[in-house]
């Protein structure tokens, strides 16, 4: 646990350089607000509609495939933190094999997200 | 280390030693972040200066060298603008998590054997995770700013890196099989100071990888050809279009920091980090306990800089990629090839549980003819275009 208080203090310590650095600009920059200085930029028009417009549902999409992945291949790692251990005592093809399985299940998943379509994003659908 | 430095000062308690010592490197990292990011945006406008036959910066200082001290005073004095109808909350947090995703990185960098913030034994699962902040700051700051620009530009962010997350983990499991172990000092010392110990041409599998995570972190950086994020000529400046002041520098901070870490990820996951000859340490060490570190620290940043200035070189040469181009390099190409360079890699080592070396010394020619050809290329095009020109190249 102890290797990590640098981690910890690193983090506090950015975090408060970060502040500091905002602090110091709110005084030294102080903003001098005008109604046109606030509006939402928009190439220097008045903005036309709300900008909370609904956005493609492929990034949604891309976001669950990302999820699903991120988690799988975290579950790999330990898999792969093992394997030369394993190797030098000779369960290497055993070990290997496991780690086959694995990734030829996420394979056909990769396939079957390809055959679906969501990765055509030329189409505009 | 800290064992020592407590045996030095015996009347302060362990704790404390510890403490003051986790703060003094939390303080030289993030000094030396700044002095890196900022000589980095001088010398990389510099370079897209000369790529595009323009001169860039060149008055502050000689040769412009302090002018990013200059841009940032002027940042520092800049209004800080937060838009009418901005999530302010929101608006407030974003530029943190973007600044904390890289500087929180650099804590397990192994600048040499002993200069290391935190040896942690997940490593490399850490510096991921830990990079994975800046897309929640980089979504916060296009969605908050109540934008259509920077509400495309903050989608874009999040499909790219989190497309590109998957072939980078990927790729960085190849190093993980190879040296069994996620801490960078142990994935450092599994390698050697000769190129054909390193891991990229370990086997034809590894150089794969190398590939696919140099692709990767550049689309993780967000720089050219990946930098859809921030597309300046269709997205005005995409998420950072209505920050102003420090925040919006925060965002550039981020960006050249990410720079360095790209870098020194590849120089100590493939290619041997910090390793020097045995010859030079023994010179070295016959002069004193300190000079071995000093070219520990030289050989790292060698590696890491030629991959900096690689990088930067990169952006001002290729054109962007399209977004859907971008999706399909990411999952159509980058993470199945990355699929087939586990399973090769895992397959070498039960062939070839030493080593094959004949394809080590394959690819390490190879890889010597493809830099050979850069410079051939390289020296060829500036004969070319000092023969063609009719204006004097102003250094």
């Amino acid at each position: 646990m102890l290797s990590y208080v640098p981690v910890l203090i690193l983090f506090i310590f950015a975090l408060l350089l970060g502040g500091a650095f905002v602090f110091l600009s709110y005084f030294l920059g102080r903003p001098k607000k005008t109604t046109t200085k606030l509006n939402p930029y928009e190439c220097g028009v008045e903005q036309a509609t709300l900008p909370r417009i609904p956005v493609n549902i492929k990034f949604f999409a891309v976001a669950l495939m990302f999820l699903l992945f991120d988690v799988e291949v975290a579950l790999l790692y330990p898999w792969a933190a093992y394997f030369k251990s394993m190797v030098s005592e000779g369960l290497g093809t055993f070990v290997l094999i496991e780690g086959l399985i694995f990734i030829g299940i996420l394979f056909v998943a990769l396939v079957y997200i390809f055959r679906t379509g969501i990765l055509h994003w030329e189409n505009g659908k | 280390m800290i064992q020592q430095l407590s045996l030095l000062f015996p009347m302060l308690p362990m704790w404390l030693v510890q403490a003051i010592w986790c703060g003094v490197v939390a303080v030289l990292l993030l000094t030396f972040f700044s002095l890196f990011a900022g000589p980095v945006s001088w010398l990389e406008r510099r370079i897209a200066g000369r790529i595009m036959s323009r001169i860039g910066p060149n008055r502050v200082g000689p040769q412009g060298i302090i002018q990013w001290l200059a841009d940032g005073v002027k940042n520092f004095l800049k209004e800080d603008l937060i838009p009418r109808d901005a999530d302010k909350i929101l608006f407030r947090f974003a530029p943190y998590p973007v600044f904390l995703g890289v500087t929180l990185t650099l804590v397990t960098l192994p600048f040499s054997s002993l200069l290391i913030g935190a040896d942690l034994n997940v490593g490399l699962l850490y510096i991921v995770g830990a990079w994975g902040l800046v897309v929640i700051g980089l979504i916060a700051a296009g969605w908050s700013s109540n934008n259509k620009w920077t509400l495309l530009g903050g989608m874009r962010s999040a499909a790219q890196m989190i497309s590109y997350e998957i072939p980078l983990v990927l790729s960085l499991l190849v190093v993980v099989l190879m040296s069994g172990s996620l801490s960078l000092q142990t994935i450092i010392s599994s390698q050697g100071a000769s190129p054909v110990e390193w891991f990229i041409f370990s086997n034809p599998f590894a150089f794969i990888a190398f590939v696919i995570f140099m692709i990767s972190a550049v689309a993780e950086g967000n720089r050219t050809p990946f930098d859809l994020p921030e597309a300046e000529s269709e997205l005005v400046a995409g998420y950072n279009t209505e920050y102003s002041g420090m925040r919006f520098l925060f965002f550039f901070f981020a960006e050249w920091g990410n720079l360095y870490v790209i870098g020194a990820l590849a120089a100590s996951l493939f290619l041997g980090g910090w390793q020097i000859p045995a010859g030079w340490r023994n010179f070295a060490s016959a002069q004193g306990p300190i000079l071995p570190h000093v070219f520990e620290v030289l050989m790292f940043q060698l590696k890491t800089w030629i991959w900096v200035l690689l990088i930067i070189q990169l952006r001002w040469t290729l054109p962007r990629l399209r977004v859907d181009q971008l999706m399909k390099v990411s999952w159509k190409y980058l993470t199945p090839f990355a699929f087939v360079s586990i399973v090769g890699t895992g397959l070498w080592m039960v062939v070839f549980p030493e080593g094959w070396l004949f394809m080590k010394y394959l690819l390490l020619f190879s890889m010597l003819a493809v830099i050979g050809y850069f410079v051939w290329r390289a020296i060829w095009q500036l004969r070319f275009t000092k023969s063609k020109a009719d204006f004097k190249l102003i250094v």
